[in-house]
């Protein structure tokens, strides 16, 4: 079967090993990771965890009832199909020359991101977008170097009003 | 009043209703075992291997649907429970394995015997616990009990830190466990069990395959009131023996790679099949591919993640198999189902999978069909990995609910003689036999000491082939008869057992079989029979790998043994 990108973001208990049961998990079942963000989340003692992963529809549905039974896991979703707003957030350090600088400038206003740290010989872009938009700009500021690049990963959140503090999905 | 970590420990133990801990001390559990002279109503059994102590303790729970206990040090200790954990894990069996760990200040140093337990059995338990101080282990043994023996079970791991077990903490056993993650489903959906029952009475063919899940939901009346009522054969699955009366006249055997020709070809020709707490492993599917072709699927079973995880399900019902069939069985029209049964009865009579061959040796599945004519059924076998593992399966006839225990998923040899330990220890008035092959039993051979010293009385047959026999019979057939290493030069077993105090003896022919079985039967402790059989007897049928359910080697071809000699001791 195809395999898509799915994001699934979970409900975690904030404890210590609870990314690894998680990433473990990824590892034994052979399900790919492609990204992983991880961070608190507007419930005291829960974190809210991103996970971007290539699967067809039979893995990512094993994915979600495995992922399920970790018992520090609170609450799974599946976003892929739900109204979500995704973003990523990269930090890109490009060489700069004194005659390059300008056109790079333009470059990052046009994406509406910003230059955060200027030296030497090179500048710092923060852009925040999702996926495509940041491989936009990447590929346009390729062609002056790149010297190092670094990339959060996915975060979602669902559109609208839902909340994830709706009763936690049961598991067995 | 404030308690050490080891009493807090023993005195929640003790609040869970453990009554028997099996495991071997060292110096990071020291102060746990200290503490057990103020618990005397603990009984710790000291094993001679920590595999044996989580065996025993697997077989303490699958026989009294309790959660099994055992107890290890650190570092050697917890790295030995290993092999049982994982076991446990796969057959769902509920214990709570204790292990010592260096004190909260070494962690981390690679101190000596630290061994990283809960990361290593991160995927082979249902969770696991490092304990980070005194004041949270009365809620930690709360959880992991908890979590143990509800939803799908399993098991669970607590380590706990030297300096933990004597720090001092007030004592408070929480009333009620706070899992927010944590909440398994027991009851059926009622839109999903309508839907199933219209399957169900509507079917021409339906066909119940029965897994372990009745036997730990111990829903064996439910399951008789749905296959009567509608009168729907049942066959099972390895772990489901026992979960549905082998004597009934709806039930038609084993299915899998091993099992009957008829319960095998049931399920080919079922138009319904009602999966009943199983999770179509690969033994019991064969090729999935050709799993069942005309028929729609109905799958009960507790864990959300077994269900469409190895084979496509028309109607799931995530829930406990008492509460499903509870529900379900309301909603089933009564129904003969005459012509279907009538045909399966017809397979029966055609392909008689279970006739023994005539033969002048010492057949195991003769010496397996006399334990079950002596006991008439009323005991409980517990087996190791193999043929003899297979023919125990299909040889005996298991009559009596929750009479057969086994490691299935796993696969472990060395199960069958400290898991039947702890059997015995659970339920002493059973008639416990451990039907072992030559191989399985000397890798946890040393338990005999065990069972000596406790007056543990389990009855040993050792099914003796002189081979890994299972093994061999995979080189006989896929490996052109090369028999690397299968044969077993091995030591007299009657001798052993005698070293260990334990009464033995040694049968070479048929018409001794009976004598022996009754002998050991009629001994007031443990007893031994080393059964020396027929070496390259192969297990039958055979469904060969890759193939579907449909295409079974059922007749044992003609004999052809080789006898390959076993390797010489070195020194002779
Ligand atoms: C040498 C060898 C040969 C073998 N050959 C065969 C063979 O020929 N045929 C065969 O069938 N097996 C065979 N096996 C065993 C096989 O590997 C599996 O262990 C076995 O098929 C599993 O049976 P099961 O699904 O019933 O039990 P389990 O693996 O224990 O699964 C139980 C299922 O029930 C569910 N459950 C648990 N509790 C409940 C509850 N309260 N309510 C509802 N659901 C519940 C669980 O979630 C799980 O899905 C063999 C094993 C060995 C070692
Ligand atoms: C711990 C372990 N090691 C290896 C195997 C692979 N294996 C499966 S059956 C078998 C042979 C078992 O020999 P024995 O205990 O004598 O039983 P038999 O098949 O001869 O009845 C082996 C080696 C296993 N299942 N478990
Ligand atoms: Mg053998």
């Amino acid at each position: 079967m195809e395999a898509t990108k799915y994001t699934i973001s979970m409900l975690v208990e904030d404890k210590a090993g609870v990314l690894n049961r998680v990433a473990s998990l990824f590892r034994r079942r052979n399900f790919n990771i492609q990204s992983l963000a991880v961070g608190g989340s507007e419930q005291p003692g829960l974190s809210r965890m991103t996970i971007v992963v290539l699967a067809d529809p039979a893995q990512v549905e094993q994915v979600r009832k495995q992922l399920d039974k970790l018992i520090n896991v609170v609450k799974v979703t599946d976003l892929t199909d739900d109204d979500m707003v995704a973003r990523e957030l990269a930090l890109i350090k490009v060489a700069a020359t004194p005659s390059s600088r300008s056109e790079i400038i333009q470059i990052v206003d046009i994406f509406r991101a910003n230059i955060v740290d200027v030296a030497a010989g090179s500048v710092t872009v923060e852009v925040t977008g999702d996926e495509d938009k940041v491989n936009s700009l990447f590929e346009l500021l390729r062609g002056f170097g790149i010297k190092e690049i670094v990339r959060t990963g996915r975060i979602a959140l669902t559109r609208g009003g839902a909340s994830s503090k709706k009763i936690p999905s049961t598991k067995s | 009043m404030k308690k050490t970590g080891a009493q807090i420990l023993c005195e929640s133990l003790i609040k869970e209703g453990v009554e028997v801990i099996f495991g071997i001390l060292g110096g990071a559990i020291l102060p746990v075992y200290d503490a057990f002279t103020q618990y005397p109503q603990l009984r710790h059994i000291l094993v001679r291997h920590e595999q044996g102590a989580v065996h025993a303790a697997d077989g303490y729970a699958r026989a009294t649907h309790k959660v099994g206990a055992c107890i290890a040090t650190s570092g050697p200790g917890a790295a030995n429970l290993v092999t049982g954990i994982a076991n446990a894990y796969m057959d769902s069996s509920p214990l709570v394995a204790i292990t010592g760990q260096v004190a909260r200040p070494f962690i981390g140093k690679d101190a000596f015997q630290e061994t990283d337990i809960t990361g290593i059995t991160l995927p082979i338990t249902k969770h696991n616990y490092l304990v980070s101080s005194a004041e949270e282990l009365a809620e930690v043994v709360k959880e992991a009990f908890y979590i143990a023996r509800t939803g799908r079970q399993g098991p669970v791991l607590i380590d706990i830190p030297r300096d933990v077990q004597q720090e001092e903490a007030e004592f408070i056993y929480p009333d009620k466990v706070d899992l927010p993650g944590y909440k398994p489903v027991v009851k059926g959906h009622p839109a999903q069990v309508r839907k199933a029952a219209k399957l169900v009475n509507g079917a021409e063919r339906p066909l119940i395959i029965a897994g372990r899940g009745i036997i730990m939901s111990q829903a064996y009346a439910e399951l008789k009131e749905l296959a009567e009522r509608a009168q729907i054969p049942v066959v099972n699955t390895l772990l489901g023996i026992s979960s549905f009366p082998q004597n009934h006249v709806l039930h038609f055997g084993m299915i899998g790679m091993h099992g009957l020709d008829y319960a095998n070809m049931a399920v080919q020709a079922a138009d319904l099949i009602i999966a009943i707490g199983m999770r179509f492993d690969d033994r019991a599917t064969a090729s999935t591919a050709n799993f069942a072709p005309h028929a729609r699927v109905v799958h009960i079973d507790i864990d959300p993640a077994e269900i469409g995880k190895n084979i496509r399900v028309d109607v799931p019902i995530v829930g406990d198999v008492k509460n499903v069939l509870n529900m379900l069985n309301k909603e089933i029209k009564v129904n003969t189902h005459s012509e279907w049964l009538s045909l399966l009865n017809k397979w029966q009579r055609v392909h008689p999978s279970l006739l023994i061959r005539e033969s002048s040796e010492l057949l195991p599945q003769y010496v397996v069909r006399q334990i079950y004519e002596a006991t008439q059924g009323d005991a409980t076998v517990v087996t190791g990995v193999g043929q003899n593992q297979m023919w125990a399966a299909q040889y005996f006839t298991f009559i009596k609910p929750n009479s057969f225990i086994s490691s299935g998923g796993l696969g472990t040899m060395g199960f069958e003689l400290p898991a039947a330990m702890g059997v015995k220890v659970g339920c002493p008035d059973e008639m416990v036999w451990s039907i072992a092959g030559d191989g399985g039993f000397q890798m946890t051979i040393q338990e005999l000491a065990t069972i000596a010293v406790e007056n543990i009385g389990v009855k040993i047959a050792i099914i003796n082939n002189g081979y890994l026999g299972m093994v061999r019979q995979w080189q006989e057939l896929f490996y052109g008869h090369r028999y690397v290493d299968t044969r077993l030069w091995n030591p007299d077993f009657v001798k052993i057992a005698e070293a260990y105090e334990i009464p033995a003896i040694r049968v070479r022919h048929r018409d001794e079989v009976i004598p022996a079985i009754y002998k050991a039967m009629e001994y007031d402790g443990p007893f031994l029979v080393d059964f020396m059989v027929e070496p390259e007897e192969n297990v039958y049928p055979m469904v060969l790998p890759g193939k579907s359910l449909s295409e079974m080697m059922e007749l044992p071809r003609p004999k052809r043994v080789s006898k390959a000699k076993p390797k010489a001791l070195a020194r002779s």
